[in-house]
């Protein structure tokens, strides 16, 4: 990654990976996605997308420009960034949106704390966030639907409405640009997981107690908990985006096994709480940031004794 | 009487609370969500601040060492409740807005901060000034952090339109994490325009009084120890 010489203890194998490698997989994952963003809610979506996109790499470089740091453009990491703010706007978003959100999640959360690797949250979803609480009405103009505008499953279902399996699996419904269809999300998982850029391990946690305890919680308040209902949780809002591209940041989940567990059953947890009891209709996003801020505290009480200390004794 | 300015010019610039000592946050950060709320909140602080720094002062030959934050704090809470009851009288919504921060200014650092490093070591009359100096920075600095939000949270300042109407208010800025944006960018701002601050050490003087100061880097500590 750098070009610093490494003084480390053997093995002196290396892999192969880069910084770049692995911004480049997950932008081929996410590209499903977005596409199936573009085809349902048509040019406008790509418009916000490649807006988000140029923003956010557009700020990465004018910020090392101005205080002579190394350009680091070009590990993608910005333009990863840029792809996930989008996927998590509405199409219906106003240009200067995803301009402001870019500059947002790169200057404020990334930047300012030290670059790539040093930022304490997912800075796409810091800046969906800050857009969300600075501008409420703007980000939720629900987008049209072959000519029809309707509200997101998760809204509806709060309403009793439950959507069809199908039109969640596929994404022809109303909701952001990326969050949507299932089937392209799965796909870009199931690319990540073979190209062993993310293990399925937080995915599989978070969805896993994210479906549990939208149970608890439902019966807890006397609602009508079936399959169906269970699934419409799952499938809809941005749990499913949320637990492939956004939990597994690197940066910002915890290293060790037991650590990621925990870290995704919090989010599964602070997501269906926000759902069932919140004021807003979707969680995920804080749900991800608030544990993005514990993993520090996590990885700090699920750290590995070093090999050959005495049980019980101060490593 | 130059001793006077001197004094003003320290709390208003060369050691503004806000800015440069950071001391009292919590209203700083909490009231400030428009102009007229910062403004009120300044110059409420910068009444109970000369007033408890003039009667400090008198008094700090008769205040025992032992129980001086007790004595402090009853003077300070008796200047609080004065301005809390005629606020309520005269300026009734500046009173609604502000609420239980007016209360809260008895245990305002700067208040005590001053009567402990100032007003007990000093005579009153450069003392009551110190305090006017400290308040009237106090005051600058909340009206400062309070337009600025309010401009780019309401479109307003001091409620009257600046922003053209196709503003849109980001509403963040009147909420708690836009005080901690506004005050990290004001504060970074004079950092580059090389004004005192507090992590500009560059003009910003402690008196020479090392023993209750933490910088064990600072050149004039070597100094006075060496006396």
């Amino acid at each position: 990654m750098s070009k610093l010489y490494n003084v480390s203890l053997s093995p002196h194998i290396r892999a192969k990976d880069t910084t770049m490698s692995i911004m480049l997989d997950v932008i081929i994952a996410l590209i499903p996605a977005l596409a199936v963003g573009v085809y349902v809610y048509g040019l406008r979506a790509l418009w916000v997308i490649a807006l988000s996109v140029l923003s956010c790499v557009a700020c990465e470089y004018i910020y090392e420009k101005l205080l002579k740091l190394p350009n680091t453009i070009g590990d993608l990491s910005a333009v990863v960034t840029g792809l996930i703010l989008a996927m998590n706007l509405y199409s219906t978003a106003p240009w200067w949106l995803p301009v402001l959100g870019g500059a947002f999640a790169i200057i404020v959360v990334k930047m300012l704390y030290g670059g790539l690797g040093q930022n304490f949250m997912n800075p796409a979803l810091a800046a969906r966030c800050f857009l969300l609480i600075s501008f409420p009405t703007i980000m939720t103009v629900y987008p049209t639907v072959d000519g029809v505008s309707s509200a997101t499953p998760l809204a509806l279902l709060r309403e009793g409405t439950l959507t069809d399996f199908g039109t969640l699996f596929l994404g022809t419904h109303s909701g952001t640009i990326g969050e949507t269809s299932c089937a392209a999300i799965l796909i870009g998982a199931v690319y990540l997981i073979v190209k062993r850029v993310i293990s399925p391990r937080i995915p599989l946690c978070m969805i896993g107690s994210a479906a549990v305890f939208v149970a608890i919680f439902g019966l807890a308040k006397g609602q009508d908990v079936g399959v169906s209902f269970i699934m419409t949780h799952i499938l809809s809002g941005g749990l499913m985006a949320g637990a492939v591209f956004m939990a597994t940041d690197y940066v910002t989940s915890p290293v060790t096994k037991w650590g990621q567990v925990i870290f995704a059953v919090l989010i599964g947890f602070l997501s269906a709480f926000i759902r069932m009891y919140g004021g807003s209709t979707e969680g995920v996003s804080y749900a991800i940031i608030i544990a993005n801020l514990l993993t520090p505290l996590i990885e700090k009480a699920t750290s590995p004794k070093p090999f050959g200390t005495e049980r019980g004794a101060k490593a | 009487m130059s001793k006077v300015f001197e004094r003003l010019y320290n709390g208003i610039i060369k050691e503004n609370p806000t800015f440069v000592l950071m001391l009292g946050m919590c209203p700083t950060l909490a009231v400030t969500t428009g102009a007229m709320n910062g403004l009120g909140m300044g110059l409420s602080t910068c009444a109970v601040l000369m007033m408890s720094n003039l009667m400090i002062s008198l008094l700090r030959r008769f205040i025992p060492e032992r129980v001086r934050m007790p004595a402090y704090i009853v003077v300070v809470a008796s200047f609080v409740t004065v301005v809390e009851l005629l606020m309520q009288a005269y300026v009734r919504s500046l009173y609604a807005s502000l609420g239980l921060y007016i209360p809260l200014i008895v245990v305002n650092c700067i208040i005590l901060g001053r009567a402990e490093s100032y007003a007990s070591k000093n005579p009153p009359l450069v003392s009551f000034f110190d305090g006017v100096g400290m308040g009237l920075g106090f005051t600058l600095a909340l009206t400062v952090i309070g337009a600025v939000r309010e401009l780019l949270g309401a479109g307003t300042v001091f409620g009257f339109r600046v922003m053209p109407q196709s503003f849109t208010p980001i509403s963040i800025m009147v909420l708690a994490p836009g005080a901690f944006f506004v005050l990290a960018c004001l504060t970074a701002l004079q950092n580059k325009l090389g004004a005192p601050s507090a992590t500009n050490k560059k003009g910003f003087t402690c008196d020479g009084r090392c023993s209750g100061c933490m910088d064990k880097s600072c050149s004039m500590r070597e100094e006075s120890d060496k006396e």
